[in-house]
């Protein structure tokens, strides 16, 4: 009934990727895979991403419609963003110490996966807890903002400042991507612990999906979180600049 | 597989990636319920979403009898003439045909077709089964809360669908967003199997133009259907918001019986837009696996390769981009800058192009062929026609002069349940009457088989043509009874009176197919493994049904395109997709 897998022997090691427009029309003119050089499991993230994409597209999207066709005048971002420091109201320095985070954790995810590709299985796996601290530092951040903007009076249905839709709006798509963040919290935490056990070195097969895990995860997860940073970068510009 | 007489040049490349690992269950949980394998993940998928199938088809005789008989039977309130309307548009649309294309025909066909042993990640592809069942109970469960389902109409346009006054308003929409949420995200985690797969998957000699169209109709689908569902993620979201929370993202300021609502300054027309944004493509997420399908059948049926099958895949491609933009002909009436109206209508004609190409190329597949009408082939037939009276009345409502009339008459009903009901219906049954000896390793029954078909697609002609002449003649649709109205005639009702009795028939006469069905699990005739000779991969398998893996020890090594039907030269009139290449062919 069932078929022992078995390896061919014909497996190719040369790398099968060309560059240039001719290269690309070579690669999908061809056979088994379109993505030469891509593993099924990272095309399957760029292709998650891209629908992401769509996700927070709509979300931004709607909230730019609501934020035109409202009547009533939306509230002021650099003072509803301003913390109170030593007296003195500054504007937008909580998001900037926010993004400052999200950003820094991108630069170690990207030394992480450097790390992985390069068996550095210590290393990679304390970058990893480091980019982990970082995102749920992020999330902490945030919500101490939700936490304060609550205290202001901020509601999902209004707010003393303006237009029902800001809190509506902010709630929304900060807790979407705060969420994003969460999941990606939890995930490299989990695979930081399978590299630093040695996993994909043994072969030890996965919880869930009883399969073997690669070092390639590592830049997986990766794509991930720096898709997620990027994501910010709109929502930070749309929400607090704008 | 080489053979000495093969030139140099036709050897396939070598294999780019080491054969994959599978998971082999180790008890009967793992292998049928909680299976990872997408044969079985394919067959529970269809199961499920035949079973919310048959609910929304008694949902639809609920509509007909009150439509016939206004007032007769005692249960068929306004509410619950208005819920079954939803409820059956809904289910239809999502959580049938979306699921049985994709994640019925689409597990079970694209591993095999492709030549792959599974999908690239089986762990997920089952997660997405039983996210889209919970998705499914968690609709279906509205029935049992107070208040029953939402009677907002399957495009639960807001204000409306969160107001008091809407049946179901308790319970029933915030259910329905859940439900819907979920299937998005059940789907998501399908759709990138179906699409990775694909891509990156096949076995060596398969090129993406190597492909039957049926992979290319359900990767197209599925590409759509991961842009498009975002679209009603968010819209769902943020209704769900508004009737949980009291946002006001689509509500405006409006008073309610008197008394003014918290609601404040929301735009319902972006709800519009994100709704016809996943709306409009959903249709050809439905439509595109349904040409690919047909396309096959008819080839097979036929005994002759599809007729300009690179056409083919890029009219599919284009449909696919086209689809994309059009979604603004959903909204003629509802408030619109005239230059969108123009650009819509332009982009929603230009689909006609690739379209009306692949009907040519269909009838052009079957000139000259040696046409066997076995039961598949009759449903492909029907389809033919059935869509190209269902794309024909496209062409009137997407202008948008003469749409603005008809809009929300029976005329729109008629024109959709002939273009996305009927016709990707008659295709399922096609597909499963084809590929059921794949399945089960038995035939169906052909004469029971041609019952069925007669009934259904005579009998679908007669509850739906009449009907755009009641539409023509202003009937409008969704309206719970006409009363008096001074522009339909009394024999309109006469009319409606002969479609239900006629929708109850052939409602009643799909019980042949269940019957023939199951019956055939056991006493069908014996299938062998390629009962029709037919060249593409999946029949080639060494087992029938196909067993865990697919393809035994070796992947199959595929040398030509799957089409190579009447073959000059051949040894028969036909020529599997692996085998290997004789004499002098020219295949693709």
């Amino acid at each position: 009934m069932t078929a022992e897998p078995v390896t061919t022997e014909h497996v190719t090691t040369e790398p099968t990727l060309r560059s240039s427009l001719h290269g690309m029309v070579a690669d999908w003119s061809s056979d088994q895979r379109s993505f030469k050089g891509a593993s099924w499991g990272k095309a399957m993230m760029w292709i998650f991403l891209v629908s992401d994409t769509f996700v927070f597209s709509c979300f931004l999207i709607s909230y730019m419609t609501v934020r035109m066709s409202t009547t009533v005048e939306w509230p002021h971002p650099s003072e509803i963003f301003a913390l109170e420091i030593g007296g003195k109201k500054i504007p937008l320095i909580l998001i900037a110490i926010m993004t400052f985070d999200l950003i820094t954790s991108s630069g170690t995810m990207a030394m992480a996966v450097n790390f992985a590709y390069a068996r550095e299985r210590r290393k990679a796996a304390i970058l990893m807890l480091v980019t982990a601290f970082f995102g749920a530092a992020f999330v902490g951040m945030q919500a101490f903002e939700w936490t304060k903007l609550i205290h202001e009076g901020v509601r999902p249905w209004g707010n003393p400042f303006g237009a029902a839709q800001f809190g509506s709006s902010f709630f929304m798509i900060t807790g979407f991507h705060g969420f994003h963040v969460s999941i990606g919290v939890i995930f490299l935490l989990i695979v930081a612990r399978a590299v630093w056990r040695g996993d994909y070195d043994v072969g030890r097969r996965g919880f869930f999906t009883s399969r073997k895990g690669r070092y390639e995860i590592v830049e997986i997860m990766g794509l991930y979180w720096h898709f997620v940073d990027l994501v910010w970068v709109f929502i930070f510009a749309f929400f607090y600049l704008w | 597989m080489t053979d000495a007489s093969v030139p140099q040049n036709v050897a396939p490349p070598p294999a780019e990636v080491a054969d994959v690992e599978l998971y082999h269950a180790h008890s009967w949980i793992t292998k049928y319920v909680f299976s990872q394998d997408a044969k079985v993940i394919a067959i529970q998928y269809a199961g499920t979403a035949i079973t919310v199938g048959i609910l929304a088809l008694v949902l639809s005789w609920v509509i007909r009898l009150q439509l016939a008989f206004p007032g007769a039977i005692p249960f068929i309130d306004a509410s619950v003439y208005y819920q079954s309307v939803t409820m059956h548009g809904m289910i239809m649309v999502v959580y049938m045909l979306t699921a049985i294309f994709l994640g019925g025909f689409g597990n079970y066909l694209i591993p095999l077709m492709v030549g792959a042993r599974d999908m690239v990640f089986p762990y997920v592809n089952m997660l997405s089964f039983w996210v889209y069942l919970i998705a499914t109970l968690v609709l279906v469960s509205s029935y049992f809360f107070p208040g029953g389902p939402t009677g907002a109409g399957w495009t639960l346009y807001p204000p409306q669908s969160i107001l008091t006054g809407t049946p179901g308003h308790e319970y029933g929409i915030i259910l329905m967003l859940v439900s819907l949420i979920l299937f998005i995200v059940g789907f998501t985690m399908g759709g990138l199997n179906y699409v990775v797969t694909v891509l990156q998957a096949r076995t060596r000699g398969m090129t993406l133009m190597r492909m039957p169209l049926t992979v290319w109709g359900i990767f197209a689908a599925a590409v759509m259907a991961l842009l498009a569902f975002p679209g009603l993620f968010v819209a769902c979201l943020m209704l769900l918001l508004d009737r949980t929370l009291g946002t006001s993202f689509f509500m405006p300021s409006l008073v309610e019986l008197g008394e003014r609502k918290d609601y404040v300054g929301g735009s319902p027309i972006l709800f519009q837009h994100l709704f016809w944004f996943f709306g409009h493509p959903e249709v050809y997420i439905v439509a595109l696996p349904a040409f690919g399908v047909v396309s096959d059948l008819i080839s097979v049926h036929a005994r002759k390769n599809i007729f300009g099958y690179r056409m083919m895949v890029w009219a599919i491609i284009a449909i696919g981009v086209l689809g994309m933009v059009v979604w603004g002909h959903h909204m003629y009436i509802s408030g619109m800058d005239p230059w969108f109206g123009f650009f819509f209508a332009v982009t929603t004609l230009a689909i006609a192009v690739p379209t009306a190409l692949k009907v040519y190329n269909w009838v052009l597949t079957l000139w000259h062929a040696d046409i066997h009408f076995t039961t598949p082939m009759l449903f492909a037939l029907g389809f033919l026609v059935t869509f190209v009276n269902g794309g024909i009345t496209g062409l009137y409502l997407g202008n948008v002069i003469v749409d603005v009339p008809l809009s929300a008459t029976l005329f729109v009903v008629a024109h959709f349940h002939m273009v996305m009901g009927i016709a990707p219906v008659l295709v399922i049954f096609g597909a499963i009457y084809h590929w059921y000896p794949k399945i089960t390793g038995r035939m169906m029954d052909e004469r029971l088989g041609k019952i069925h078909f007669w009934i259904t697609f005579l009998g679908a002609y007669a509850i739906f043509f009449p009907m755009h002449y009641l539409g023509v003649l202003g009937m409008p649709r969704r309206f719970y009874e006409m009363g008096e109205t001074a522009f339909v005639p009394a024999s309109a009702a006469t009319l409606n009176i002969v479609i239900t009795v006629i929708a109850l028939a052939v409602g009643f006469a799909q019980s042949i197919f269940f019957y023939n069905l199951f019956k055939s699990l056991k006493h069908g005739a014996p299938a062998g493994g390629n009962p029709w000779r037919a060249a593409s991969l999946e029949w080639q398998t060494p087992e029938t049904p196909p067993g865990h893996g697919n393809w035994g020890k070796q992947l199959p090594v595929v040398y030509r395109w799957p089409y190579a039907y009447s073959v000059p030269g051949a040894p028969e009139d036909y020529l599997p997709q692996n085998a290997p290449p004789v004499r002098g062919e020219r295949s693709p």
